[in-house]
């Protein structure tokens, strides 16, 4: 187990993190270091864990093991919440009654409003920014269920943005989201690394936001396989990805996963039980 | 009696005060519970509040304050189950239903209480409410109409999307309670004016009627609460009309059934508007089309034509027999 720096320069860490849902373990021995003004991207194929450890960063799923930190700050005593920006994994942004895409983008601003006390003028400033970078400010009075799916995602960032959070976890929004709405998104997430905040990204295909990506961690069966350089998406996808102890994906066994084995048993990567 | 005269009775001035409050703390409650796709949460409570009642009758104490009492644990026990059985709550609002409703019969036929007795607060007795009943509805209606409207953006946040107010730092729990127990007050508050099983009606019909026609949240909320107050205090209106004339019309089901008639006449204009959205909508660009001109087209398209005419990209098509024709020169293009 690695020790996580205790640097300033850290917006969010995870050292020695485990997650059971139910009492199944799903992620073990997670240990990541996000440095402020990093555009991490999550990777992995489905079920790999990645919502999951997003989620567990954010406190949503709590942890059987190990211990997170967001600016040095342990998770449990943390209160800063205006910091943190959320765009959750969804098909939608409608609920049970009709609400305007404005509406659902000045709900991002709560993080920084006190009870009781209308919006001021700092709190519509932010919300119309926010409508801009998304580019929906022509849509501000239109229902958020009339909306395609993509614009209903945009619609999210906007409110995650519109708590000018400098610390932002995205779970896969691009998701069955277009291309034109994808270039959007990687537009609006342009804006953001500009203003040097912190991202992390859950993605299973990076698509146009691949050249944003600093970093690129890889997960695989709930535990992380891959952290370094950005890849291609085709990358992460490859059969020998993530081969148990072969962290450098150039030594490449040439074996698909989950063969029969046929070399002898104190030569294979393959000896722990998975 | 006239109907001027009958208005000039205290009991009725009682009964306009109480079907006012009602009317306006009732949506604004529900309008939340619709959000959440809750809509029968109040009936539950509803339901969960006979055996109230009927413990006030048992005990000799206010019907009102063991209603508000017994329905507000019920509330609560909804909603804890609903967080930890990780279902949509309708098995928990099944399970209150009965037990409520079969526990109040039960406790008030021990209690030696006609049916008479406890059919005032299953269906309303607006015109037998004293004063002490009026201020105590009129201060409870209160507090539910501020804390629905103060704390809308909270409400709303928490009800739109539950883990994203987690993060934002909200106290997710504490909304989800205050939300039950708001509905639990104002279930109790409606129970003399329309009675505890109408009373997710007064709850959810004005909700459903204002979203037929509203864009957002706030003018849904807004119109919700003057349609229930049209709709109880109309209702209340046409009922002692009717009395006049020597039909019995009970005010709950007449207000009831006033808000359902707003409702019928809502739909087919909501299906209408958002038929009419969809047609006009703008076509999207799609980038350079081929060039394809139509047939001889001796009709000249323009504005007032009589064809729709949709906004797609920089110009206007028109739309007529399952063609989109646009101006192109001296001719029209098919787009």
């Amino acid at each position: 187990m690695s020790v996580v720096p205790e640097s300033a320069n850290v917006a969010i860490s995870i050292a020695g993190g485990a997650v059971e849902l139910g009492g199944r373990p799903v992620l073990r021995g997670i240990d990541l270091s996000v440095e402020v003004g990093t555009f991490l991207a999550l990777m992995g194929a489905n079920g790999s864990g990645k919502s999951t450890l997003v989620r567990a960063l954010l406190g949503l799923h709590p942890l059987s093991k190990g211990e997170v930190r967001i600016y040095g700050t342990r998770l449990d005593d943390f209160g800063s919440w205006q910091r943190i920006g959320f765009v959750p994994q969804r098909a939608t942004a409608a609920s049970g009654v009709p609400a305007s895409v404005w509406e659902v983008v000045a709900a991002g601003r709560l993080t920084r409003r006190k009870l009781l006390r209308p919006l001021s003028r700092a709190d519509r400033a932010a919300i119309e920014e926010a409508l801009e970078v998304v580019g929906l400010a022509d849509r501000r009075r239109d229902t958020v269920s009339h909306l395609s799916g993509g614009q209903q995602q945009r619609v999210l960032i906007a409110r995650a943005l519109a708590g000018e959070p400098d610390l932002f976890f995205l779970d896969e929004p691009t998701a069955g989201v277009d291309r034109p709405n994808q270039q959007a998104l990687a537009a609006a997430l342009a804006a953001l690394k500009e203003r040097r905040a912190t991202v992390v990204l859950v993605a299973h295909e990076l698509g146009p936001l691949a050249p944003l990506v600093d970093r690129a961690v890889v997960m695989r069966d709930g535990r992380v396989i891959y952290d370094g350089a950005p890849l291609g998406d085709h990358e992460a996808h490859e059969p020998w990805f993530g081969e148990p102890h072969t962290h450098h994906h150039h030594a490449a066994p040439a074996h698909p996963d989950h063969a029969p084995q046929v070399a002898f048993p104190t030569t294979s990567p393959n000896g722990s039980i998975r | 009696m006239s109907l001027a005269e009958l208005f000039a009775e205290p009991f009725m001035q009682r009964a306009l005060i109480a079907a006012l409050f009602t009317g306006l703390a009732a949506p604004a409650v529900g309008t939340f519970l619709v959000q959440r796709r809750l809509a029968l949460m109040g009936d539950g409570i509803g339901h969960v509040a006979v055996t109230g009642v009927a413990l006030g009758l048992l005990t000799g104490t206010s019907p009102t304050w063991t209603a508000v009492l017994v329905a507000t644990a019920g509330a609560v026990l909804i909603e804890i189950v609903r967080e930890r059985g990780r279902t949509n709550g309708d098995v928990a609002l099944a399970l209150l239903f009965y037990g409520g409703l079969a526990g109040g019969i039960l406790i008030s036929g021990i209690g030696g209480n006609s049916t008479a007795t406890l059919q005032r607060y299953l269906f309303g007795s607006l015109t037998t409410i004293s004063n002490g009943d009026v201020v105590v509805t009129m201060v409870l209606a209160a507090v539910v109409i501020v804390l629905c409207l103060g704390l809308a953006p909270q409400l709303f946040a928490v009800a739109q999307d539950q883990e994203f107010a987690r993060v934002a730092g909200l106290q997710v729990r504490f909304y989800n309670v205050l939300v039950a127990v708001l509905a639990a007050v104002s279930v109790t508050v409606a129970m003399r004016t329309v009675g505890l099983l109408l009373v997710s009606a007064l709850m959810v019909v004005p909700v459903a009627t204002s979203q037929q026609l509203t864009r957002s949240f706030r003018t849904t909320i807004a119109s919700a609460m003057v349609l229930g107050t049209v709709a109880s205090v109309g209702g209340l209106v046409l009922a002692t009309l009717a009395s006049t004339y020597d039909v019995n019309a009970a005010p709950g089901p007449t207000i009831v059934l006033l808000a359902l008639a707003g409702y019928v006449v809502a739909w087919p204009v909501g299906v209408w508007t958002r038929h009419r959205a969809r047609l006009r909508a703008p076509f999207p660009d799609a980038g350079p089309t081929e060039h394809e001109p139509t047939e001889t087209h001796p009709h000249q398209h323009g504005p007032g034509c009589g064809h729709l005419a949709v906004p797609h990209d920089d110009h206007v098509d028109y739309v007529h027999d399952g063609h989109r024709h646009a101006e192109h020169g001296a001719h029209y293009d098919e787009h």
